[in-house]
């Protein structure tokens, strides 16, 4: 049975830092020992618009990295957009603040045993979380190429730090404001070819998801992807943030992604199903 | 030393907060953050016969002090959950109030015959209420003959002395008529009040926002509402405990509820925002009653209503 990741807490974690990177806020919190209990591909809610707020619901952040520094020192990082009234809200919180936040949640993204080629694939901030796992991936002796895209260069997250830990960076933007014009799946099935991809790990906005795992389908390639849809709790009291998944068993069920996800097979989702209930999901008849 | 305890139905309970169906799941997500047995209650998920995969998605969209959601009553059916939820609630120590939903009459017959038995059970919450059914005629809490049948229904196959709250709406003309016809007909509790129904519209999109179009209101912005139909019934009713629900966010919330007569206060969305707000809500509530000189959480309840105008 699915449960709620077993080392999410709740605590009050203050601002460390807080810096405006190109179209988004890259924010630091003192999470102490939190951090280590974080992997790639784990998210963060936290609580927005301080006491009194009109807003009554907690915002889910893809966790970008954490550094475990113990029970003083452990941080957590989120690159944030702020498109909402929620994000807005915590990018315009300064170093000091205190917010309520709970992680580590969900699920991460699975580690091979042996040293694999993996391409790392993630659209605007989506990319966050990538750089964590390409760390990890790493140090398991995989080599790891990237794929960036984004609608312009401004939202392209790719910090110098990260770049160094992947063997070769691709960037798309549909402007054409940097890197080659066109989208993600536009270049990826000659970098499979090229440097014989063995896995995909994306994330980023569910259309940019499915257009790759038909790709990763079709040359049959594993594809693991970090899913995207709004949650109103984050840890799976709500029942809002469900999407239909075909489990081991054939049966397609109606999952959350904030506990059976964020992470899932991507040959598990039914893409097709575009926000609709599909025939045969568990609990239609 | 401060009286906490109180009372629905002839069952009682050491402290009044307790989860309200539907924002606690059957409690496993919750036990990461707290203790179950703190709660004076956990109110189950409404569980029905059969499994259900709910509604398509979205089905939530937030709005100012509150949300609207658009589930579908998605769960696992009642023989899964009698198999899986209960034996881990009992495991746990926690006060179970198993809240049930039926399309039809018979439904409620079936349901309360397969929860007659069970132990470890202190109350049955019956939702007659749920806004999230594609045909609003099977809100069954709408209409005073529809709502007595369904209480009706469980009334007769429950048996023994298993407290039945009835779950009501305040999206009808008169709830003081809706709560009289389910208390004849066998209620021993109320339930008040479910979420109220609505909608939002993308104007970007410039459609529905939910895939189930319309979707039930909760949080703060509801609890006026919560607090009038509580008030009403309770004039109308002196006697029937009230549950009371309806955007409690802090102690103060819980405190107004049990002044309009709530017995007990179920703590919803506000879950959705912190999975700890129960027992927040229930350290500051009691702070509260201290605060107005209470002794019991007894003497606070419906205290509203007293004509003599003496102020504390």
């Amino acid at each position: 049975m699915s449960t709620i990741n077993k080392n999410a807490q709740q605590i009050a974690a203050e601002i460390i830092s807080n810096k405006k990177v190109g179209a988004y806020h890259h924010i630091v919190f003192a999470v102490g020992d939190i951090a280590s209990h974080v992997k790639p591909g784990n998210f963060v809610a936290i609580s927005v618009g301080g006491e009194n707020s009109s807003m009554v619901l907690r915002r889910a952040f893809a966790i970008y990295r954490t550094i475990d520094r113990g029970a003083t020192g452990g941080a957590l990082e989120i690159v944030v957009a702020p498109h909402g009234s929620g994000s807005t809200w915590l990018t315009a919180q300064m170093p000091g603040v205190k917010v309520d936040l709970i992680a580590p949640l969900g699920t991460s993204f699975g580690i091979p045993t042996e040293p694999v080629r993996a391409l790392l694939v993630g659209g605007g901030y989506g990319s966050a979380p990538l750089f964590g796992l390409s760390e990890v991936l790493k140090n398991r002796g995989c080599r790891v190429d990237m794929v960036l895209g984004a609608s312009t260069a401004m939202k392209i997250y790719a910090p110098l730090d990260g770049k160094r830990s992947v063997s070769s960076l691709t960037i798309t933007t549909e402007d054409g404001s940097t890197g080659l014009t066109g989208k993600v799946t536009d270049v990826l099935a000659e970098i499979i070819e090229t440097n014989q991809i063995d896995i995909i790990y994306s994330c980023g906005p569910m259309g940019m998801l499915e257009a790759i795992n038909k790709v990763a389908s079709e040359l049959g390639i594993m594809h693991q992807c970090a899913v995207e849809e709004a949650m109103a709790c984050g840890v799976g009291v709500c029942m809002t943030c469900v999407l239909p998944i075909k489990g081991s068993d054939g049966q397609i069920r109606m999952l959350r992604s904030c506990i059976d996800g964020p992470v899932v097979d991507g040959d598990s989702v039914i893409w097709e199903a575009k926000r609709t209930i599909p025939e045969g999901t568990w609990g239609t008849n | 030393m401060f009286n906490f305890q109180t009372s629905i139905g002839q069952v009682n309970f050491a402290n009044p907060i307790f989860t309200a169906s539907g924002c606690a799941g059957s409690g496993r997500e919750l036990a990461q953050f707290f203790n179950l047995t703190e709660l004076g209650a956990i109110v189950t998920k409404s569980i029905m016969l059969k499994a259900r995969s709910g509604r398509a998605t979205p089905r939530m969209a937030e709005t100012p002090s509150g949300m609207l959601n658009s589930i579908g009553l998605q769960g696992p059916g009642i023989d899964l959950f009698l198999e899986k939820d209960i034996p881990w609630l009992r495991e746990q120590g926690a006060n179970i109030v198993v809240s049930i939903a039926g399309e039809s009459v018979e439904d409620y017959a079936v349901l309360a015959r397969k929860l007659r038995s069970v132990p470890g059970i202190s109350a049955l919450e019956v939702n007659i209420s749920c806004p999230n059914v594609e045909n609003r005629g099977q809100v069954f809490a709408c209409h005073p003959t529809t709502a007595r049948a369904a209480i009706e229904a469980v009334r007769r196959n429950i048996g023994g002395e298993l407290p039945i709250i009835a779950k009501l709406t305040p999206d009808v003309t008169s709830i003081v008529d809706i709560a009289t016809e389910v208390v004849s007909a066998g209620a021993d509790a109320l339930a008040l009040i479910n979420t109220v129904l609505g909608m939002v519209i993308d104007t970007n999109s410039m459609r529905p926002k939910l895939a189930g179009k319309t979707g039930g209101l909760s949080g703060p912005a509801i609890r006026p509402i919560a607090v009038r139909a509580i008030y009403q019934v309770r004039e109308a009713m002196p006697n029937v405990n009230i549950l009371g629900m309806g955007g409690v966010a802090s102690g103060r919330d819980a405190f107004e509820l049990i002044l309009a007569g709530a017995s007990a206060v179920s703590i919803g969305t506000a879950t959705f925002g912190d999975p700890s707000a129960a027992m927040r809500i229930k350290r500051e509530l009691q702070d509260e009653l201290v605060s107005h000189g209470f002794d019991s959480l007894h003497e606070a309840i419906g205290y509203a209503h007293r004509s003599d105008g003496g102020l504390r």
